[in-house]
């Protein structure tokens, strides 16, 4: 599948050893196996919904209610914990993709059947989901002493020396590889968002499409609603609060782009990191944490300037293709 | 060919202008504003009575500021998510300065020169750049908040001159506070800027068809940025009315704030994709707002669970029209099958 | 030397697809009315028709795009209808579009199989397989690339390969082909032709729209006419010549159609020095005088548009002067443009001409608010004033000033679009396929206003395509080969044939232009 070099891609592979190789020029510790798994794992649940949020701005669209999705099903199963403490795990990871699945149908239809701005239906939904939280839990938290052990246990059991949390993002990672390359579900994201006039042209429905992505990203912030509250071991009406931005921030880093059409696994999935790289990286070198917000800011806007310029060299010659024509 | 002799007529207008205003989005909003208040009146005793409504007034005054100059950018068909962030920034300069002993006319210069400079930012990206305005303000959101995190981190600017409390505090007449006078002001400068210059028929024309305006003469990307720029300008003018009710300054100021101002903007009849809206109508969505919020306040709703009917306001507003038009046009197609 | 297959009499073969009576209404205007159209498998019919005579409204019909308002489509005398583009492909019809309509993000292979890849026994897309028959697919039909080749690096006429091989690919019964020459060199054409041999040979019905008609009497074995949405004939090609078609498409002989005009073109007005662009054309140098009509002839993607954009101040010459009435002027933007006197009629109308969602009056007034305002603030009546006055100027029909300009009709949202400029009294007029797309009567309403403006001093510069209209319009026409001026013709020069060989780059007169 190595059709052609990934340039964007290299280049953020490339910033990112340099910023790992900067951070352990003064802090050697930052680079030990041990240190870096536990950058991956707390990087974990970004990777997961950044690949959620990719699929949904490939199709020219943008989830904002993905920390509400989060917020809300991570409460759902803390209380359905609560309530059936002896509930097995699988019960509750499907419980958690299915919310999730559920409340990004509700964004598919309304893009899909209404033609409503995703943004608006996003910004809707984002503030309905949180207050269903405030709802349905009456404003109190679910503290970590009311859940069961294996509630909060199953994201940080280890498995061949990484977390169960960090293998479910792998395993993500992997099936968003094999899903966007080889099926039609995959390939149609690219041809709604590159060109929506040629896809309706090709048979693909453009709204349905729109409407899929908007379930795997529900169903991935469902699964990570869960995974967040068992591994803080704590549910309330704020947890994730603003991360859909970091999300968007992580795909716009990477490479996806926010006209839709171009972007890749490996974009998205890099951008995460780099942001997560950022996040730990800073405490280490004694950066007040303060500065992340603003730090993941200006990297939205220099990746976004970047990848607009590169974008720009190419297009539309005449001249050249009449050359290629004779 | 023939040359026509006599001249075709057409008419002007074929409906009267207060035939249209009837049948308008804000006549239904109008009516919807005044059943919330006769149904809040009903609902609680403490509803009709001045010195409440008038509090309940700074529910939507700070807000509707920015709602006005976003109106327009919207209209045009570009978006600023980063007004609360732009809020948070000129409050944090506000309280920096008065540390080093600023004064009330100092206060009011920054706050409102650090709303312009973040407005120019966001233009000079978005026309100079030519990034898309979603994308560009959502960066910056991060960016202006966290200048103001990296500035304060966990502490809070106190110790604003009592003359700056007037702004947020005063009032000019009885009940008649200062932001009223502000609100109704920029109001009408807004209402007549959209409405009666060449700049607003711009405004309307790019928000139709940006290449077909660009094509007709207009320079697209300098209305663009002086959008930008009077939307930066009028969140500086929120956050020097903000920190001044509020006496203190947290770099959360105003989190969120941004979503409020885009919902009363849609829900005023605005069509978020541009070309469409009216200021008038992002006056009675003010006054909704504000309403519900108050009414449901006296209620004893909380805060949060309030935002549910923000959202579903949004989503409502924009969505039943459509449903209904699908409606009609199931039932048309029907009657001819 | 052209080859009939065509049975002699029509009786003998019963068509694949027959269309029936098929009405097509859009707000405001009737694109189809009860029009019909025959198919038949191994042969190629030709649907002819001016510009606005409903042939891309019938080709949506056919591939599922559009659904018809009445009449029947039938397949194998079998009726169907078609609710989406996948039922259009389900039943065998298959489209080769106009603008290429594939995906510069996907391999050639993955557009070639797009929404029919081969799978793997897990439900996976069969990379090996799809590249494979890919492969054999590109090999069939000379492609000169790989499949793994992304479609964003290859040229237009390779582009248009791969959407050959996507109607290839799905074992359609029915090939629509819309336009396929008009990006394509000589050689392709060639191609291209040998490639709808091998189609007709397989059995497949192949519906061919185009506007050159020495292709039409190349490959064709049938036609059907339109004209403005209506159906006017069809026949056999053999029985058919080109004066008689032309008159069928036309409804009236070509030469009827322009006004007479007697020239007498005055002091230069507008002189162009080596304009360049980086890509799209260079060193255009001409001269324009008062009330001449100067006509720009050339391809399509032979840099003309693209030209007059750059004069207009949309795209920046990376080189190049351009003076009106002796002074240089620098124009940065459309509004410089504007300022100088030069305006520009676009040929996108619905893009780049009209501001739809503005009613009539305000599109009007928008590049003259300056006059009608005082001191920015605007005054409706005077807004109004100029409305009327040029909308009886150009014997605009509409309900009312304050209607949608997207209400209005082809022919008259144009009529709006150059009100709009003559209200800024400019000295220079550019026509971008100022007839395009609009009905026959708004046509001749244009011309003849043309004529009456540059009779007036208005200088005008008409960009066309359409041959008659060149040559019946303009005094002077510079012709315009991949980004450059190839000749510049009048008089007695100005003929079809000489036309098309400048424009084509053909320099010997022996190869026959028109049969």
């Amino acid at each position: 599948m190595m059709r052609h070099i990934p340039v964007r891609e290299a280049i953020l592979a490339s910033a990112i050893l340099l910023l790992i190789v900067l951070i352990a020029s003064r802090f050697a510790g930052f680079v030990t196996p041990a240190n870096l798994a536990n950058v991956f794992n707390d990087t974990a649940p970004l990777i997961i919904l950044a690949l959620g949020q990719m699929v949904v701005i490939l199709t020219r669209c943008i989830d904002l209610s993905v920390a509400a999705n989060l917020a809300l099903t991570g409460m759902a199963v803390a209380m359905i914990n609560v309530a059936f403490p002896g509930l097995p795990i699988p019960f509750i990871l499907a419980i958690a993709v299915t919310l999730g699945a559920m409340m990004g149908a509700i964004n598919g239809v309304l893009v899909w059947k209404l033609n409503i701005p995703p943004i608006v239906v996003t910004l809707g939904t984002m503030t309905i989901f949180r207050g269903i939280i405030f709802l349905i839990s009456d404003g109190k938290w679910v503290n970590s002493h009311e859940m069961s052990p294996a509630f909060t246990g199953f994201p940080r059991a280890a498995f061949l020396g990484l977390p169960v949390l960090s293998w479910i993002a792998i395993i993500t990672v992997i099936a968003f590889g094999v899903m966007m390359s080889r099926t039609q579900f995959g390939r149609s994201i690219f041809a709604v968002g590159g060109n929506p006039h040629a896809a309706v042209y090709t048979g693909i429905n453009v709204g349905r499409t729109q409407f899929g992505a908007f379930v795997v990203s529900g169903a991935l912030a469902g699964l990570t609603g869960y995974l967040w509250v068992a591994r803080y071991a704590v549910a309330y009406v704020d947890i994730a609060g603003g991360f859909e931005l970091e999300v968007v921030a992580a795909c716009v880093i990477g490479g996806i782009s926010i006209a839709g059409g171009i972007g890749s696994v490996g974009g998205a999935v890099l951008g995460a990191i780099f942001l997560g790289v950022v996040k730990n990286a800073l405490p280490v070198v004694n950066i007040s944490p303060f500065w992340q917000l603003a730090i993941s800011g200006s990297a939205i806007l220099i990746a976004v300037a970047f990848n607009a310029r590169s974008g720009r060299t190419k297009g539309r010659i005449i001249l050249k293709s009449a050359e290629v024509t004779q | 060919m023939t040359n026509t002799t006599q001249t075709r007529h057409i008419p002007d207008r074929l409906h009267s202008r207060a035939a249209r205003l009837f049948k308008s989005w804000e006549a239904l909003l109008f009516a919807v504003a005044i059943a919330i208040f006769v149904v809040n009146s009903f609902a609680s005793p403490y509803f009709l009575n001045a010195w409440n409504l008038s509090d309940a007034t700074f529910n939507f005054t700070e807000k509707a500021m920015i709602a006005f100059a976003m109106a327009l950018l919207i209209i045009s068909g570009e978006i600023d998510l980063s007004v609360a962030s732009i809020i948070a920034l000129a409050s944090t300069a506000m309280g920096l300065a008065v540390q080093y002993g600023a004064g009330t006319p100092e206060l009011v210069a920054i706050g409102l020169t650090v709303g312009l400079l973040c407005g120019a930012f966001n233009g000079v990206f978005v026309t100079i750049l030519g990034l898309p305005s979603i994308v560009v303000t959502i960066g910056t959101m991060s960016l202006f908040r966290g200048i103001s995190y990296i500035i304060l981190g966990d502490d809070a600017f106190r110790g604003y001159p009592t003359s700056f409390s007037w702004f947020g505090q005063g009032y000019i007449y009885w009940v008649f506070t200062v932001e009223m006078l502000f609100f109704v002001i920029i109001a009408i400068v807004y209402a007549v800027l959209l409405h009666k210059t060449n700049f607003g028929r711009a405004v309307y024309a790019i928000g139709n068809n940006p290449t077909g305006a660009l094509f007709s003469g207009i320079r697209v990307a300098r209305v663009k940025f002086i959008l930008f720029l009077l939307t930066g300008l009028m969140s500086g003018v929120a956050a020097i009315c903000l920190t001044s009710r509020l006496g203190s300054t947290r770099p959360s100021i105003a989190t969120g704030m941004e979503l409020e101002v885009v919902t009363m903007v849609a829900l005023g009849g605005v069509n978020i994709l541009g070309g469409s809206g009216t200021i008038p109508g992002v006056v009675i969505a003010a006054f909704v707002m504000g309403l519900v919020t108050f009414g449901l306040g006296l209620l004893n709703v909380p805060g949060i669970v309030m935002s549910i009917f923000i959202g579903l306001l949004l989503i409502g507003v924009i969505a039943l029209p459509r449903l209904w038009a699908m409606v009609a046009a199931q039932r048309k197609a029907r009657k001819i099958a | 030397m052209t080859t009939h297959t065509a049975p002699a009499n029509r009786s003998d073969v019963s068509p694949v697809v027959s269309m029936d009576m098929i009405t097509k209404t859009f707000p405001g205007v009737t694109a189809l009315d009860r029009v019909k159209l025959d198919l038949y498998p191994g042969q190629v019919t030709a649907l002819v028709g001016e510009n606005g005579a409903g042939k891309s409204t019938t080709v949506k019909i056919l591939t599922g795009i559009y659904q018809t308002d009445g009449g029947t489509i039938r397949i194998d005398d079998a009726p169907v209808s078609f609710a989406s583009p996948n039922d259009a492909a389900t039943a065998g019809i298959t489209a080769i579009h106009q603008e290429t309509v594939l995906f510069d993000e996907l391999s050639v292979a993955e557009n070639i199989y797009i929404g029919h890849a081969p799978r793997t026994r897990f439900g996976l897309i069969d990379t090996a397989a799809m590249h494979a028959a890919a492969a054999k697919l590109l090999d069939e039909i000379g492609a000169p690339f790989s499949s793994h080749t992304q479609l964003r690096d290859l040229g237009i006429a390779n582009k248009h390969l791969v959407a050959i091989a996507r109607a290839l690919s799905v074992d359609a019964r029915v090939v629509i082909m819309d336009e396929p020459t008009a990006a394509l060199s000589h050689k392709e054409i060639e191609e291209l032709y040998a490639l709808v041999e091998t189609l007709k040979s397989q059995g497949k019905a192949i519906l061919f729209i185009s506007h050159k008609f020495d292709e039409i009497f190349r490959i064709a074995d049938r036609f059907t006419v339109f004209r403005d949405g209506a159906f006017v004939g069809d026949g056999l090609i053999a029985d058919i010549t080109e004066d008689a078609l032309v008159t069928l498409m036309v409804g009236r002989s070509v030469d009827q159609i322009f006004p007479d005009r007697a020239h007498t073109p005055g002091d230069e007005v507008l002189k162009v020095v080596g304009y360049s662009h980086p890509t799209e054309f260079a060193d255009i140098t001409f001269t324009l005088n008062r009330g001449e009509i100067l006509g720009f002839y050339g391809l399509v993607g032979a840099g003309r548009s693209e030209f007059m954009q750059s004069l207009f101040g949309i795209t920046k010459p990376t080189k190049g002067v351009c003076r009106i009435n002796g002074d240089i002027k620098i124009i940065r933007s459309p509004a410089d443009a504007v300022n100088n006197g030069i305006v520009y009629v676009p040929e996108d109308r619905g893009k780049q001409g009209a501001v739809i969602g503005l009613p009539i009056f305000q599109n009007i007034t928008l590049p003259s608010l300056g006059r009608t305002s005082s001191r920015g603030f605007l005054k409706l009546a005077e807004e109004f004033k100029l409305a009327r006055e040029y909308a009886a100027r150009l014997d605009l029909r509409a309900a009312s000033l304050d209607q949608d300009i997207g209400n209005l009709s082809g022919g008259n949202q144009q009529k709006v679009v150059i009100a709009k400029w003559l209200a800024t009294q400019p000295q220079v007029i550019i026509l971008d396929e100022p007839t395009k797309g609009i009905d026959i009567g708004s046509k001749a309403a244009v011309h003849d206003f043309m004529a009456e403006l540059a009779a007036q001093g208005l200088s005008v510069i008409m960009v066309s395509s359409e041959i008659p209209e060149i040559i019946g319009m303009s005094d002077r026409v510079i012709v315009m080969r991949d980004g450059l001026i190839a000749s510049e013709l009048s008089g007695d020069e100005l003929t079809p044939e000489t036309l098309v060989r400048h424009a084509a780059g053909i320099t010997t007169s022996t190869e026959g232009t028109a049969p």
